[in-house]
């Protein structure tokens, strides 16, 4: 029941949490969590006008569908769902949505964090930001690095540290 | 033949979205993009460093090998999220 899409438009929060929550209460959930990234209006160089997202058509979806298949086999949840936008994006508006399903909260919570830290290290999708009439690609964090090699040097049993 | 395709800023500095190549010798990714980089002062700039491979839509390293009619992709450490 997993969903993953990469779309242009906005979408509505509530209509994911229905998408999701249907598919999900069957199965016996009772923790539903959801995370929502916006687009800062600010970086380290001062304010911003906006970003632009590209991605690899093809290759994207597939990888957050892989993702969505890890998260399913390594932690307890019994639906997810990911959607990520591209295109051009204003100052606060909505980049990225995340939901997990499962029976009790932790493991949807781990799974959410989980589908976050992996997307921003392995999910092809490049940031622009624009400031002025000048854009200037987005370098990539060695903290969005740490946060997904956490997952990968941590076996299952312990990995809330 | 081999499709290549480039994204983000290796694709801005490569001036190119993508092109076709004749498969290396090696077949292997590696070799291609050595015989890339050869190819034009545009395309050493952008391969240069720390550039992510992938071939066939799956992130890989320079051993893994070609095939006739198989897609490669050049591209920088992702950002999304």
């Amino acid at each position: 029941m997993v969903f993953a899409r990469v779309q242009t438009n906005d979408f509505s929060q509530q209509a994911l949490y229905d998408e999701l929550c249907g598919g999900a209460v069957s199965q016996g959930a009772g923790a539903i969590v959801t995370f929502t990234g916006l687009v800062r209006d600010f970086n380290a160089q001062g304010g911003i006008q906006g970003i632009e997202l590209e991605y690899y058509p093809g290759m994207t979806e597939s990888a957050l569908n892989a993702l969505l298949t890890q998260a399913s086999q390594r932690f307890d949840i019994v639906d997810a769902g990911i959607i990520h936008r591209v295109g051009k994006l204003a100052n606060h508006a909505q980049i990225v949505w995340v939901g997990t399903a499962s029976q009790h909260r932790e493991q949807a919570f781990l799974a959410a964090t989980f589908i976050m830290d992996m997307l921003k290290q392995s999910v092809p999708i490049w940031k622009k930001e624009w400031q002025g009439d000048q854009a200037t690609w987005v370098v990539a964090k060695t903290n969005d690095d740490k946060a997904a090699m956490r997952w990968l040097s941590e076996n299952q049993d312990n990995a809330c540290d | 033949m081999v499709t290549v395709k480039f994204f983000a800023q290796v694709r801005e500095i490569a001036g190119v979205d993508s092109l076709t190549i004749s498969l290396p010798q090696p077949p292997t990714i590696a070799a291609l993009r050595t015989q890339l980089m050869r190819q034009s002062a545009a395309l050493n700039d952008a391969l240069q460093g720390n550039v992510l491979m992938a071939h066939n839509q799956t992130l890989c390293n320079g051993e893994t090998k070609l095939n006739e009619h198989d897609e490669v992709a050049f591209f920088p450490p992702v950002t999304g999220g």
